[in-house]
This record gives structure tokens, C-alpha cells and sequence, in this order.
């Protein structure tokens, strides 16, 4: 599959087998970011697996999930297995670069929330050029771009995790279309949020669009 | 009208592996669910509650775990198809009642969800509960998916009613917070009101009665391993001299290891999801034209030791493996490459294990961490704050008792207000223990739900002895860290929950405490100076600081207008505020003239308590 070519992916592949791992922090919306994608894949026919973080983690620590479709039943995601990582916090992001692949797309928002220990200054936070550049370096493809402020100027600074889906969605690493995902959170997400989730989304698309947001043009994958 | 209701037979739903469970048993008819939440099993009972205000399904939040499995017997004894779920270590508190249920059995069909939690992702322990079915002679299933999950609860019911004995429903974390495709079957209908026959000498264990209903459990036992034996649940797959045993989570890694190590014509596939009584003839049959076995399971060596000594019975002398230093760990969950490896060395294939990249090598230092944290605006913290400057201002180091709750995250530095902790409700009899044994001031910590579950026998027993600590009470109106669960005490409720108020105040007095403050938290000289005449008394004393959980507030009532606050140019670095509050909003600014603390104001919650004690910090005015 390509990601560069904004081809629809065939859904048809029986041999599909697609691994997504969302990373964030506690309130980032990851949660419904991997639900929305779960629900989209049971509409296209597959029978995907989404595994969520809950409880304690969930206060200000790191809330992980993950998607899984197509040829496996693992509903978890080994280290040096997901196909796909979508970093909802810049340091999540490169923290979770062990998930990743030679051959992984990465899609990872740049605005950074300071850990604690970093808000006390006991720790420091890597700078966001450098950590970016080294996650490069070591997976198949890079979108990197500030997902908060995109979230912000589209009406709803909380949806960072619209804006990541809009991303991905036109990323053509899906096996269904940004038209598809958009009709989920058309039936399935709050209403009362809706018009702004979908602006929100909409700019996710247009920053995949933009060249400058690719800091590594992804080769041939799978 | 909740999701769990609606939907044709046959149609395909994406469902949380708790949501598949309720689901279940809505499609067998449950008339009863009864849960004390805890993760992972939290959202069974948040859907029954959801359920239960839209049908006459009846469901109650149980005060704790003993209280919800006793509630669901005598419902179950009355021709009520009762559910009680809990996470694992509720067991525990209910594994009195477990072990002589089982003696006394049940008339309409009753299901305990056990939830276990491998690696510990909100627990105290990961111990294995699989053992409870072995120690109490219970039927156990054991799913490997939502789909399952939903099976398995429907299921359940009728497989109790033919044994007249609770089912166990044992699962893990990872099966109960995974979302996966479930296909559904048509809803029941309750039935009207239960009957109670009355049959004393069956259903009193007094010992006369209970050597008859022990002897009763075995015949039970014996037929519950001639239906494991032909259960659906139970499946072989695969061809070949080698062997696997899996069931649970596992048995979904065990499938993608054979698929991706080319195995399907070399390797036989037992995955049990009826584990209790185990199967022998279904496992001596398979077992036969092995050369050697696998056994894939998370946490204890259940199915490895059980499936040994079948083989032993009969003389089979093949390899039977699992847990080993070479092999599987007893130790956290699985993944599916550890379990793909394994399988690998065990059967001498070569194991394709590429060294995953590792972030901190690369980046060439440590990255900082993200300790789960107390919210901006909790009461918590306040109380906390308050009790640190008491026993400051006396001189006096204190030893703190806690318990299991939100308030446990204060355990980290700059708080580290948390020295001993065993499971729900130590915190009181631990604190006795401690200043019987050094005469030091203990100062315990529960929080409200907790008290009500397992504090008030150790507080009536300090009433009693005559103990010496302050306990303090951390009433934030709800069960917060599972999600806002009520509890007796409850002074917020979800829209509609009926529920009669037990004052927390009138109880505490009740059991005899004498000496009692009740503090507003976020009053700061209010607090602190109630705080220094409990330190410094003696005796059993108790201290409840009252202030609702902040992101229940917000919940319920959704976002109020809040004070902002700033710090003024006369903040004199002395960082007290990191060294003593640790507000998450609260931060050391790393701009380029650098070390300035600032409130970062969308974090705020406007809670007015630092302002209170920083003459630094004041209102931003509008």
C-alpha cells in the first residue's frame, strides 16, 4: 500500500492485517479517537479489535489504545508491531517508538503538555525538533504537525483527536475512506459536537495535504 | 435508551468486553445485577445502572463485594436469574459467602464476574482467580473475546440451573476493556416476582445440614466435568505431533503465533474456555498423539498443573510445559510476539525477534516521566496539604496509613502522604497496629466509598480496644477513581438514582468515635487549625474533610464560571508550592529567562485554596 497516492485502499485484500497504537494523555481523547476508528472498520465489513486504557492511568498519566483489523486476534499490540502510531502529545509520540516498525507511519501531533516532572523542573522536556527528527530517522513515514493549534483555530481546542483522525483518514492507510469515518461521527459521536468535531477533522485532512507537514515521505509499505 | 437494549438478532455491535457481558445476560433473562465497582469490571455495572433506570431490570451498587454476592443469592434462591460482578480482588471481601454459596447452591441461574487484572493496571495484586473456582468446587468459563464474553454470560445461567451452582465468569483486563465485534441474539424478559420455597435443611448451614451439602458439591462437581467434557466452549484445531493448551486472552495469541510461525499442519490446538472442572477425557484424547505440550496461560500455572496431573493419572510421560525460566513468566500479561517467541523456542523453530527500537538509546537520555497525578481543584490534595503543615507547624513526623481510592496517588513527592497499604479498609486497622507497636502519630487515610465498603468494623474495633491515631475521611461525595460510582454516603447522585443518605458524620458517631472535626478542605485556616487539635489529641479520633470531587461536579453540572488566579511579581522563588502542594496547574516556567513558577490558567480549577496560603498568588481581575 501507498500512502502518498490518495487512492482508496482495497477493502477487498483478504490478507489485510492493519495495527494502530494511539498514545496521549489523560483527557486528549484517545478513548473515542480508537472507537470511532473501530466502529468505522466493523462498518467496512472487518471485525477489528479495540483495546482501551481505563482507571488510574487516566488521571494526567498516559492513556494508551489500540486498533487491530484484518488477519489477527491479538487485541493487543506487541513493541515493534504497530503499522501505525498516532501520537496525541509530542513526547508520547517518540516515547512510543518502540511500537513502531522500520516500515511504520507515524503521525504525531507537535504541541507538547509537560509531564509533571517536568512542570517542577526536576526532568526536562527533549526538544520537540530533535525528537521528531530521530522518529524519523528510524520509522517509514512522518506527519508531524501542531494538532492542538489546528484543534484551536477549527472552533474546539479539545479536538486534538478529530484533527488526528482527519490526518490518518487522508493518509490512505485505511482500508475505508475519510467519507467513512466522518459518517461515524456523523451517527455514533455527541451531536451537540459535531459541527466543530467536523471542522476539526476536515483540517486533520488538510494538514496530511500539506507536503511541509511530511518530515519523512513514506516509501512502500506492506 | 441504552445501546445494550436495542439491535436486531443477528446484527453486529462493537462492544466493550464488560458491555458483551451485560449484553449476555440480558439475553438470558438476568433479573438481578449486583456489583462494588472496581477495574476492570467498573462498566458492568455503570450499564446495569444506565439499564435498570429504562427496565425492570433491578441493579444496585452494592456496598461492598460480600454485600452485592449475598444480595444476588438470596435473589437467585428466589427463582431470580442474579449477575454480581467485581474486580478480582472483590472476591476476597465476598470469598466467605463464595465458599459456602456453593454449598448452598442456587434455584434460578446466578453468574460472578470475576475480573482479574494481570499487570496490575489498577490493582494491588494480580493474583489469580481461577483458584477460587478450584477452592470452591465452582463450574468456571473463561473467555477469549467479547463475542465469547457475551456467550459465556448467556450461557451461564443455564449451566447453573442444571448444576443448581453459581457460575464463575473469570476474565481479564484485556477482555474486559477490549471492544470487538458481538453478534446478537434476541433480549428475555424478566420474570415477575420470585418465590422463596422454604427448605431449612438445605439451605441452613448448620453442620448437620452442611456435611450432607458438601457431599452434595462433589456429585455436582462430577457432573459439572461430564458437561465441561462436551462443552462448545472447549475446541481443537490444528494437525500435527505438537500441542498447545490455552485459554483466555492467551489462546488469541496462541492463534496468531501458529498463523504467523506457519504451524497450522505441525501443531494440535487445545483452547478450553470451560476450565473448571477441566475436561480429562477431552484432554487425555488429545493429549495422546502428542510428542509435547505447551500450555499458554497469563499469571498462576492453573491449566499447566491440572493438565500434568491428568497426564499422570494415565502414565503419559510427554513434555508438558509453561511456566519456566525458559518460557512463560508468572509475572504480568502476555503479548502476542512474547507468545510467538515462546512457542518458537519451545518447539526449536527459529524466532524471527527483531529488536524493537528503543526511544531513550536513540535520544541518548531519559525521558521524563508522567506519573498519573491528583486533579487541579481536588480536595484531596487540600487535605493533604493541610495535615503536611500541621504536623510541620508541631514538630511532629507522622506515619500515614492509606487505603484505595484516588487520594493513593498521594503516594508521590511532593504529597508522599501514603506509608502502608494492604487492600480496601487497612488503612484503620493497620494505623492501630502501627502506634500500638511504636507509640508514633499515625494519621490514616480513607476515602468515603472505601469507608463504607471495609472501614466501620475497623474503626468500631478502635472504639472498642482503645486505640490511638486520627483517622481522616476523605469525603468526596462519590466513588471517584472507578468513574463516579454513589455509595451510601453519597451527597451527588447521577440524575435519578434513588437512594436513602447515610450521614457519614451521624455513623462515625454512632460507632463511638468522641472526638470528631468536620472540615471544609478548601477552608484553609478552618482545616489546618482543626487538623493541629486532631494531631495533637489522643485516642481514636476521626477527621472528615468535606468537598466534592471536582471532576464530578463538573460532570453532573457541567463547567461553572471560576475565579482565575496569577502569580504576582511578588513570588520569591521559594518554591514552596512544588515542595509542599504539587498542583499539576501549577508550573516552573522553562522559557528562556527560565525558573518563574506560573498557574497555567486553562489547568486552573479557580479552587482559591493556594491563594489562600501565597501572598503571591492573587485573583485575575476581569
Amino acid at each position: 500500500m501507498n500512502f502518498t497516492e490518495n487512492r482508496k485502499p482495497k477493502t477487498e485484500d483478504p490478507k489485510i492485517r492493519l495495527r494502530i497504537f494511539l498514545t496521549g494523555v489523560g483527557g486528549q481523547g484517545t478513548l473515542l479517537a480508537s472507537r470511532v476508528l473501530g466502529e468505522a472498520a466493523l462498518e467496512a465489513g472487518f471485525s477489528p479489535l479495540v483495546s482501551e486504557t481505563h482507571g488510574m492511568a487516566q488521571r494526567g498519566g498516559i492513556v494508551v489504545s489500540t486498533v487491530v483489523l484484518g488477519e489477527v486476534k491479538s487485541p493487543i499490540i506487541s513493541p515493534g508491531e504497530a503499522d501505525v502510531l498516532l501520537g496525541f502529545e509530542a513526547l508520547e509520540a517518540f516515547r512510543a517508538l518502540n511500537y513502531c516498525h522500520a516500515k511504520s507511519l507515524v503521525i504525531a501531533n507537535t504541541a507538547a503538555i509537560p509531564p509533571y516532572p517536568v512542570a517542577t523542573g526536576q526532568a526536562k522536556y527533549p526538544g520537540v525538533g530533535r525528537i521528531m527528527q530521530l522518529l524519523a530517522e528510524q520509522v517509514g513515514g512522518l506527519l508531524a504537525f501542531d494538532a492542538g493549534d489546528r484543534a484551536r483555530r477549527a472552533g474546539s481546542p479539545l479536538a486534538v483527536n478529530m484533527v488526528l483522525l482527519g490526518a490518518l483518514a487522508a493518509s490512505a492507510s485505511l482500508p475505508f475512506s475519510d467519507e467513512d469515518l466522518r459518517q461515524i461521527l456523523r451517527t455514533r459521536t455527541n451531536p451537540k459536537f459535531l459541527e466543530a468535531n467536523l471542522l476539526a477533522f476536515q483540517s486533520g485532512v488538510d494538514a496530511a495535504q500539506a507536503a511541509k507537514n511530511w518530515l519523512k515521505k513514506p516509501g512502500t509499505w506492506h | 435508551m441504552s445501546e445494550l437494549l436495542t439491535g436486531q438478532p443477528g446484527e453486529t455491535r462493537l462492544f466493550l468486553g464488560n458491555e458483551a457481558i451485560v449484553r449476555g445476560a440480558l439475553e438470558a433473562g438476568v433479573a438481578l445485577v449486583t456489583t462494588y465497582p472496581g477495574t476492570p469490571a467498573s462498566e458492568i455495572g455503570d450499564r446495569c445502572y444506565e439499564i435498570s433506570r429504562q427496565t425492570d431490570l433491578y441493579f444496585e451498587y452494592s456496598v461492598n463485594e460480600k454485600v452485592a454476592l449475598e444480595v444476588a443469592a438470596g435473589a437467585a434462591a428466589s427463582g431470580w436469574r442474579a449477575l454480581c460482578a467485581m474486580k478480582h480482588v472483590g472476591l476476597n471481601v465476598a470469598a466467605d459467602t463464595l465458599m459456602t454459596l456453593a454449598y448452598v447452591g442456587v434455584k434460578a441461574g446466578m453468574v460472578i464476574v470475576s475480573a482479574d487484572d494481570p499487570s496490575l493496571f489498577s490493582s494491588q495484586n494480580e493474583q489469580d482467580n481461577r483458584y477460587y473456582a478450584k477452592l470452591a468446587g465452582l463450574p468456571m468459563l473463561e473467555p477469549s473475546s467479547p463475542q465469547e464474553a457475551k456467550e459465556m454470560a448467556r450461557a451461564a445461567f443455564a449451566l447453573s440451573e442444571e448444576l443448581h451452582l453459581p457460575v464463575l465468569l473469570r476474565t481479564t483486563t484485556r477482555i474486559n476493556h477490549t471492544r470487538g465485534a458481538v453478534t446478537l441474539r434476541e433480549l428475555a424478559s424478566r420474570p415477575g416476582p420470585g418465590v422463596f420455597v422454604k427448605e431449612p435443611f438445605q439451605k441452613v448451614m448448620v453442620p448437620a445440614v452442611a456435611r450432607l451439602a458438601h457431599a452434595r458439591l462433589l456429585e455436582a462437581q462430577a457432573r459439572a466435568a461430564g458437561l465441561a467434557e462436551d462443552s462448545l466452549f472447549n475446541k481443537v484445531y490444528g494437525k500435527g505431533t505438537w500441542g498447545i493448551v490455552t485459554s483466555g486472552v492467551s489462546a488469541d495469541y496462541v492463534e496468531d503465533a501458529v498463523a504467523e510461525l506457519g504451524l497450522e499442519d505441525r501443531v494440535q490446538v487445545l483452547k478450553l474456555g470451560f476450565t473448571h472442572p477441566l475436561p480429562a477425557n477431552l484432554i487425555l484424547k488429545f493429549l495422546a498423539p502428542l510428542e509435547r505440550v505447551l500450555v499458554v496461560e497469563e499469571l498462576e500455572p492453573y491449566l499447566e498443573e491440572g493438565i500434568r496431573a491428568i497426564a499422570q493419572a494415565q502414565g503419559l510421560t510427554l513434555s508438558i510445559q509453561g511456566k519456566s525460566k525458559a518460557l512463560f513468566s508468572r509475572l504480568y500479561e502476555y503479548h502476542p510476539a512474547l507468545v510467538r517467541q515462546v512457542t518458537a523456542r519451545y518447539f526449536g523453530l527459529p524466532g524471527k525477534a527483531a529488536e524493537p527500537a528503543d526511544p531513550q538509546r536513540i535520544l541518548g537520555e531519559p525521558l521524563p516521566d508522567r506519573p498519573p497525578n491528583l486533579c487541579p481543584g481536588c480536595p484531596h490534595r487540600a487535605m493533604y496539604y493541610s495535615v503536611k503543615m500541621a504536623l510541620k507547624d508541631l514538630g511532629v513526623e507522622g506515619i500515614f496509613p492509606t487505603d484505595i481510592g484516588c487520594y493513593t496517588l498521594g503516594l508521590l513527592p511532593p504529597l508522599s502522604m501514603a506509608d502502608f497499604l494492604i487492600c480496601m479498609g487497612s488503612s484503620v486497622n493497620t494505623a492501630a497496629g502501627i502506634s500500638k507497636a511504636t507509640g508514633q502519630k499515625v494519621v490514616a487515610f480513607i476515602g468515603d466509598s472505601t469507608f463504607f465498603h471495609s472501614g466501620l468494623p475497623g474503626l468500631v474495633n478502635a472504639v472498642h480496644q482503645g486505640h490511638d491515631f486520627l483517622l481522616v475521611i476523605l469525603d468526596n461525595g462519590t466513588t471517584a477513581m472507578t468513574g463516579h460510582q454513589p455509595h451510601p454516603g453519597v451527597t451527588l447522585t447521577p440524575p435519578g438514582y434513588p437512594c436513602e443518605h447515610v450521614p457519614l458524620k451521624r455513623v462515625v458517631q454512632a460507632l463511638g468515635v468522641e472526638q470528631l472535626w468536620v472540615v471544609k478542605p478548601f477552608k484553609y485556616q478552618e482545616a489546618l487549625a482543626a487538623t493541629k487539635e486532631a494531631v495533637s489529641a489522643t485516642g481514636v479520633r476521626v477527621l472528615i474533610s468535606q468537598a466534592p470531587c471536582h471532576l464530578h461536579v463538573h460532570r453532573l453540572k457541567g463547567r461553572q464560571p471560576r475565579a482565575r488566579f496569577r502569580i504576582t511579581d511578588k513570588c520569591q522563588d521559594c518554591r514552596h508550592c512544588l515542595d509542599y502542594f504539587g498542583c499539576p496547574a501549577m508550573q516552573l516556567n522553562q522559557g528562556p529567562e527560565g525558573g518563574r513558577m506560573l498557574i497555567d490558567t486553562d489547568l486552573c480549577s479557580g479552587c482559591a485554596f493556594c491563594v489562600q496560603w501565597c501572598e503571591a498568588i492573587r485573583p485575575v481581575k476581569n
